[in-house]
């Protein structure tokens, strides 16, 4: 919330700088219509935070004047000087008040009345701005707690450590080439370390997880859904989803419009939905996954959606179309309809989201930083607005591909699947001079990636590689290329515009070992080959029931040299890591990774060499790194699994292109390595003198067992209760007790006690206290 | 005013470029070559960790391409926030001249459109080229 109060703060300062100059320009000419609309957008805007963040006070202003302005650009009203002073005075009064919020935290007491009178018609001009805003006006600013760093200067630092991570890379040849044992290992290895912390942060300060903006929202639906009366639950997805912070910036706006307007216009009251049949609670889903070089962030609710007939007669009404142009329209154009400034189709008008000026700046706003919104409405059943938004310097998760002796990157978003020709299920031929791939019964079409770019291998013996790919417009086709090379996490920039104008490349990166390489344009590619968009989907016809039976298998060769398979799905993540970013302690591998240690798994010793490639597997909750040697390929696999005899890293067996392979059994990795996850730990009361022997002998054995410990139960729910003396069991908890001796030997009192030494009987004794309770 | 002229060698010709928006003049080893772009378009080459477009001087003049062999040596510039590595066959040097006078010499028209005029040096009069003219290629001029 701190956070939230500080961005509106810091956000609405720069708009009011920003819209000064407006401020002054309607001030001569009150007939202006675009200076209107920025300086309603300005208070709409304001008004929506306030409600957001609960400052009655500035909202209550805000709502005022936009009702006047409302008026004025429904053509109620006609502006005159009165009504200008009075804006401007209210205007001037949110700034006064958002800089004593600033300067206090709190917002003071004070009566707006005045400066709200003054804005109803037929006023003579107040004078100036009223009263003062009341609360100390002059109190000292605090401190900033944030700076705010031109991007250029984080682009340049970006840069600098990319450079220095090239020169360490090249240091680490030298210094192997040498051999010899120079002792400077040790120093070369701290400094690996660093640059690699110091790249990490630097990189974390233009990324963020899209889960920053997320988190804010159930709050705000909770709090907007009991000021409306609905009762809905949010539901998001895709809070890893990472993008330049800036543009996470950039979407917060339109986000939260059309979250309100979800709420406000979309979902109905719930006695509404219970007659039409639905649910009582509706539904808003927040989804946000990449495609491409594109961010898309679905909203979807499942309230009345919008009736376009009825956007049109409202158009129609305030002179935005005509009737004869309207009878021209497709669905789809009276739709977008609901983006001109000023059309709203709600009935009437609510704090929440007003007048409908929600889209055109949500519009606005998408727009000017190269995104789209696409907009798709079924009447009475719900609404799906789509957000499109580029992602500029981001890291992408890509494919390597190779054809002739170039390689290009695929981002691994637009990826269905790899798969090979193989005779039988996947076959290649010729329709007319076009090739088309057969894939287990679905036709698709090709596009020989070697042939269009003009880079075709000579090697006649190849078998090429399918890789099916879905581009942004839902055109689904296979990418003919040589061979799959790589999984790589790409920093992606914008290549040359004289490149860019091909259409078929998204931006440019410079992989580990500095050969530039082009990321292609799924899209692009699509629509150079001629692949149509809209080309109908392939009929699904194959039955749920087989669908389901095929999973993605990554393939890899491990350290032992074996070609192992896991499932995709378990695939947080493929990274290279220093070497020294592992190491052994306490008898097993840890990774240390972003602040985290993270068990490792191998088959076999992790061999002495500067990176090493590693899969992170996560099971939900806990994660963990297995070390590979490297990564082969995804595939599609529906074959069975032959399983294994006994339990261990492999689960079984199954044939793939006729080779058998070896799949990992995550649940054997899992229980053999995770580190309890504090999460499902139980929690072990310490009750009875917080002394040293407790603290330092008894609490690690305890820890070291998988217990957490704790001397002070709070509000946890404790699993279990060591009393340290005889008199020491705590009241009121209803957790088993296991109570501790000094005394080797029992007394007659307490002759269910444990001798404290007794490190099995204290362990077994945990343990059946645990599982009779 | 006296000011900074790099002399290089550009198609044959010895011609000049302003010194003050070259930031560095670079031997260029592994090209990667960018498929179905503009011909004057050679490839993307990494100095350090940024990338380079590099540009066929050559060809942007319409005149055929570079000589592989005979141009290895490149000029760096920015345009536009982009890093640009203009191939020449040779840098033969750095001169202090003063400003350039219009061109008077009938030239072809790949010249003209990168020419800004012509300085006086001790080898004789040259033409100055304007390297953003370079980039933009010659499709420009049929546009």
């Amino acid at each position: 919330m701190e956070e939230l109060l500080a961005d509106f703060i810091a956000e609405t300062r720069d708009t009011l700088e920003a819209i000064a100059g407006e401020i002054v320009a309607w001030e001569a000419e009150p007939g202006d219509r675009k200076r209107l609309d920025a300086i309603f957008r300005f208070v709409h805007t304001v008004k929506g935070s306030c409600g957001f963040l609960d400052l009655p006070r500035l909202r209550h202003l805000s709502h005022a004047a936009e009702d006047s302005l409302a008026d004025v650009r429904d053509g109620e009203r006609t502006p005159d000087a009165a009504l200008v002073s009075a804006v401007l005075a209210i205007v001037d009064r949110i700034g006064e008040l958002v800089d004593q919020l600033d300067a206090t935290g709190v917002l003071p007491e004070g009566d707006d009345e005045t400066l709200i009178e003054a804005l109803a018609p037929g006023q003579v001009i107040a004078s100036a701005s009223g009263q003062p805003a009341g609360g100390s006006a002059a109190a000292a600013r605090a401190p900033a707690r944030t700076i705010r760093l031109p991007v250029e200067l984080l682009d340049r630092m970006m840069s600098g450590v990319s450079d220095v991570v090239l020169a360490r890379n090249e240091l680490a040849r030298a210094l192997r080439a040498t051999g010899a044992d120079t002792g400077l290992e040790m120093a070369f290895e701290r400094l690996s370390l660093c640059v690699a912390d110091i790249r990490d942060a630097i990189t974390q300060t233009r990324m963020a997880r899209i889960d920053g903006l997320f988190g804010a929202l159930p709050r705000m639906v909770r709090d907007l859904a009991a000021e409306l009366g609905r009762s809905v639950t949010l539901d998001t997805d895709g809070g890893d989803v990472e993008l330049d912070r800036e543009m996470i910036e950039m979407i917060r706006d339109p986000i939260t419009h059309i979250i309100r307007n979800a709420l406000d216009h979309g979902i109905e009251p719930p006695e509404q939905r219970v007659a039409a049949g639905k649910p009582r609670t509706g539904r808003l889903r927040i989804a946000a996954r990449q495609a491409g070089n594109q961010i898309l962030i679905d909203a979807i609710d499942d309230g009345r959606g919008i009736d376009a007939e009825k956007l049109v007669q409202k158009a129609i009404k305030v002179d935005l179309i005509t009737a004869e142009a309207a009878a021209q329209m497709n669905w789809a154009a009276k739709l977008e309809l609901i983006f001109s400034p000023g059309l709203s189709t709600a009935q009437s008008v609510t704090t929440v989201s007003g007048r409908g000026v929600g889209m055109d700046v949500v519009r606005a706003n998408i727009e000017r930083i190269g995104g789209s919104v696409e907009i798709e409405s079924r009447p009475g059943q719900g609404l799906r607005v789509t957000l499109r938004v580029p992602l500029t310097l981001t890291i992408i998760p890509a494919l390597v591909v190779g054809c002739g002796d170039h390689c290009f990157a695929v981002p691994r978003s637009a990826i269905d699947e790899i798969v090979r020709p193989n005779g039988q299920t996947i076959t290649l031929s010729t329709l007319g001079d076009g090739d088309v791939a057969m894939i287990r019964g679905k036709m698709l079409p090709v596009v020989d990636l070697g042939g269009f770019l003009d880079c075709r291998s000579n090697d006649p013996d190849l078998r090429p590689v399918l890789v099916i790919v879905r581009a942004g417009g839902g055109e689904r086709f296979a990418l003919k290329v040589d061979c799959v090379l790589d999984h790589e996490e790409l920093v992606v920039k914008p290549a040359a515009p004289a490149i860019m104008a091909t259409g078929i490349y998204a931006g440019a990166t410079l992989p580990d070992d500095s050969r530039p390489m082009l990321l292609l344009d799924v899209a692009g590619l699509a629509a150079a080959n001629g692949v149509r968009a809209g080309m109908p989907e392939p009929v699904e016809e194959d039955n749920t029931r087989e669908r389901r039976e095929r999973v993605s298998v990554l393939l890899f060769r491990d350290l032992d040299g074996a070609e192992r398979g896991v499932r995709l799905n378990l695939v947080e993540r493929i990274e290279d890591v220093d070497r020294a970013q592992i190491s052994r302690s306490g008898g097993r591998l840890v990774l240390a990774h972003n602040d985290a240690l993270i068990p490792v798994a191998a088959c076999a010793d992790i061999p002495d060499v500067a990176r090493m490639r590693m899969l992170q597997l996560g099971d939900g909750t806990a994660r963990l790194a297995y070390a590979i040697e490297g990564v082969i390929d995804v595939i599609e696999n529906s074959e069975r699994l032959q399983p294994a005899t006994q339990p261990g890293l492999v689960a079984g067996v199954v044939l793939i292109d006729g080779r058998p392979v070896e799949m990992l059994d995550p649940h054997w990795l899992f229980s053999g390595v995770a580190l309890a996850s504090p999460r499902n730990t139980p929690l072990c009361l310490l009750a009875g003198e917080d002394d040293h022997w407790s603290r330092e002998l008894l609490s690690p054995l305890l820890v070291a067992a998988g217990y957490r410990v704790t001397y002070d139960s709070g509000e946890e729910r404790v699993d279990v209760v060591i009393a340290t003396a005889a008199d020491a069991v705590p009241q009121g908890i209803a957790a088993p007790v296991v109570r501790l001796r000094a005394a080797a030997i029992a007394d007659a009192i307490d002759e269910e006690s444990v001798w404290r030494y007794d490190r099995d009987g204290l362990l077994k004794a945990l343990g059946r206290a645990m599982r009779g309770a | 005013m006296e000011s900074l002229y790099l002399i290089v060698r550009v198609a044959g010709d010895t011609v000049a470029l302003r010194a003050d928006g070259i930031s560095s003049v670079v031997e260029i080893d592994a090209i990667s070559a960018v498929p179905r772009v503009a011909p004057h378009i050679r490839g993307l080459f990494a100095l350090r960790s940024r990338i380079l477009t590099v540009i066929d001087s050559t060809a942007a003049l319409g005149l055929g391409r570079c000589n592989r062999q005979a141009a290895h040596t490149a000029v760096v510039i920015s345009s536009d926030g982009h890093g640009y590595a203009l191939l020449v066959e040779e840098v033969v040097d750095v001169i202090e001249g003063g400003a350039p006078s219009p061109c008077v010499a009938v030239i072809g028209a790949g010249w003209s459109r990168v020419t800004v005029g012509q300085i006086e040096t001790p080898i004789g009069d040259i033409l100055l080229l304007d390297p953003t003219l370079l980039i933009q290629g010659p499709e420009l001029l049929a546009a």
